[in-house]
């Protein structure tokens, strides 16, 4: 059931030209971000280092594309997410979905996975671009792979949280702004809010969780921080939905 | 069990204290048209509501086919099909792709999905609209893709809110000749406030006033104090009251506010000819003369004020 909800999501986004027109930015954007990093590759490394100081293609490109790439789903996502559940509640559609015989856990997993396979097509596209040197250098796959690991999990926390925003509003533009202002602010905790480096702060701070990625580290303790985070948002969302049902 | 389809059992709604609907509770048969009437505000909707688990119930319950909707939701659920007053409809697909995701939805296997979806189309006449988006259809059409997403899975109860409206005379012929139809198989539970409608496609009603189930019996009950036995005669010389009530039969005369008089005949009594026999011989001048119809406000109070007793009978409760 929840992959008939995924599906019907899906559909949706490909039969607006909000998704199609964000999808082709956004890879027009990581294109050439990719190319930068490739031509600048060149210049640097040409340059007098030292060998010690050398660092690999794929971690020299890889490095700046998936940062970019998590600094530009803290924009997109909300847009996208945006329209999730506002949307339906603006057009009065989730009646159809309530009355059918599917719980509202399912409507709500439905739609927040319907998001992240759509954004998941960026990771994979991004990935690729990456797999794409292998031909003329030797490519670090287990660098590559944790990046897309994290990169995945981040815009995975993002969609729930814009889930949850979206399922608050009838305005899609509302819950966009929420959905940004909140992950703007969790995603740089520890730039905002001066304290001690080792506190906890930082620790709570998406940005800083998803830099240990970007280094080529899975970290189980990050992988908990976005599983948690995921989880609460779409939790609330359940509950939010739960209370249109019990309060009308 | 017997074939009870529909069940609700003090059905309570609160709204900030205010009760919406208050008690109420009736069962629906198989093969039965329920008509639900009452003004708005009267809490139609919300029943209904409550009745495909879109509002939990503040108190009570309520069973489909023996399956209790608040315990078993899914399964509840699956033998209904629910139109709300507003139309849940994505106007971003097409017709055959809103009725797929509907079909899906509501676990219909996928090798049988194509012929539900064509079945569902051709039952409510939208077979030539398949390709067209929702967005750009006319109101009457969205109206029938609602119907027919209610359809599409064949279910056990169909409960349609206002299905008529908006609909032009034409469109709505068929959509009443579909109800009846599914009506035999199943059940189906309509709300309007439309009394001929009711009359139409129904063969039971319930009246719903202020939350409160005032009346809840058979079609004929309701035809009856409807058409009644009265007329509405219209003279161009008014004669007097006293003698429209020496003619046999009449047992109340009264002018109405357009100058018409409005004669109330005893059961069993035919005064028509007398009537216009009498009209004839003291040259009343008679132009109209017609069965009167009473307004919904006049059936409600009629039916409300009913002796108690007569409602028990009539009604299979």
């Amino acid at each position: 059931m929840i992959f008939n909800i995924l599906r019907k999501e899906l559909k949706s986004m490909f039969a607006s030209p909000m998704g199609w027109v964000i999808l082709s930015l956004l890879m027009l954007a990581f294109g050439m971000n990719f190319l930068n990093g490739i031509d600048s590759y060149f210049a640097v490394m040409q340059g007098a280092m030292r060998p010690a100081e050398r660092i690999g293609v794929t971690q020299f490109v890889g490095e700046k594309l998936f940062s970019f790439a998590a600094f530009l789903a803290l924009f997109a996502v909300p847009l996208l997410s945006m329209r999730l559940i506002s949307e339906e509640r603006r057009s009065l559609t989730l009646p159809f979905l309530f009355s059918a015989p599917v719980s509202i856990t399912d409507i709500v997993l439905g739609k927040f996975l319907g998001l992240v396979i759509f954004l998941g097509v960026l990771v994979v596209y991004i990935a690729i671009m990456l797999f794409a040197l292998s031909p003329w250098a030797e490519i670090d796959t287990g660098y590559i792979l944790a990046n897309s690991f994290g990169l995945l999990l981040l815009v995975a926390s993002f969609s729930a949280a814009g889930l949850y925003f979206s399922s608050m509003t009838q305005q899609p533009v509302v819950a966009a702004i929420l959905t940004f202002i909140v992950l703007f602010a969790l995603s740089f905790l520890d730039l905002v809010l001066p304290g001690d480096p080792s506190g906890i702060l930082p620790n709570l701070s998406i940005m800083h969780r998803f830099q240990s990625f970007t280094g080529g580290l899975i970290d189980t303790g990050d992988i908990a921080y976005f599983m948690l985070l995921i989880i609460t948002f779409l939790t609330l969302t359940i509950r939010r939905l739960d209370a249109d049902r019990l309060r009308g | 069990m017997n074939n009870l389809t529909v069940e609700a059992i003090e059905l309570t709604r609160l709204y900030g204290g205010r009760e919406a609907v208050s008690n109420v509770s009736f069962s629906v048969k198989q093969g039965e048209v329920l008509g639900f009437l009452g003004p708005n505000g009267a809490g139609k909707s919300t029943t209904m509501k409550m009745l495909t688990g879109n509002l939990a119930p503040s108190a009570g319950s309520m069973k489909i086919c023996g399956i209790d909707m608040i315990e078993n939701p899914k399964e509840a659920k699956a033998l209904i099909g629910y139109l709300p007053e507003m139309r849940p409809l994505y106007k971003e697909f097409t017709v055959d792709e809103y009725l797929t995701i509907a079909a899906r939805l509501h676990r219909v296997s996928g090798k049988h999905i194509k012929k539900a979806v064509e079945n569902a189309k051709e039952r409510c006449g939208l077979t030539h609209m398949s390709k067209r988006l929702i967005e750009n259809l006319s109101n009457g059409y969205q109206q029938r893709v609602g119907i027919a997403q209610a359809i599409i899975h064949s279910p056990m109860v169909v409960i349609l809110d206002e299905p008529t409206v908006g609909l032009d005379p034409n469109q709505i012929r068929p959509i009443r000749e579909l109800i009846k139809e599914i009506g035999k198989e199943h059940s189906v539970i309509l709300s309007t406030h439309i009394l001929p409608e009711v009359e139409l496609m129904c063969n039971h009603v319930q009246i719903i006033d202020k939350g409160k189930l005032v009346f809840n019996g058979d079609i004929d009950v309701l035809k009856r104090q409807r058409i009644g036995n009265k007329l509405l005669i219209g003279f161009s010389n008014l004669p007097m009251v006293d003698e429209l009530l020496k003619i046999k039969g009449v047992i109340e005369a009264e002018l109405t506010d357009n100058n018409m008089m409005r004669v109330r005949f005893a059961e069993g009594e035919a005064p028509h000819e007398a009537i216009v026999q009498a009209a004839v011989k003291n040259k009343w001048g008679l132009y109209q003369i017609a069965p009167d119809q009473t307004s919904l406000e006049d059936v409600f109070t009629q039916l409300t004020h009913q002796d108690a007793a007569e409602i028990a009978a009539e009604s299979p409760q």
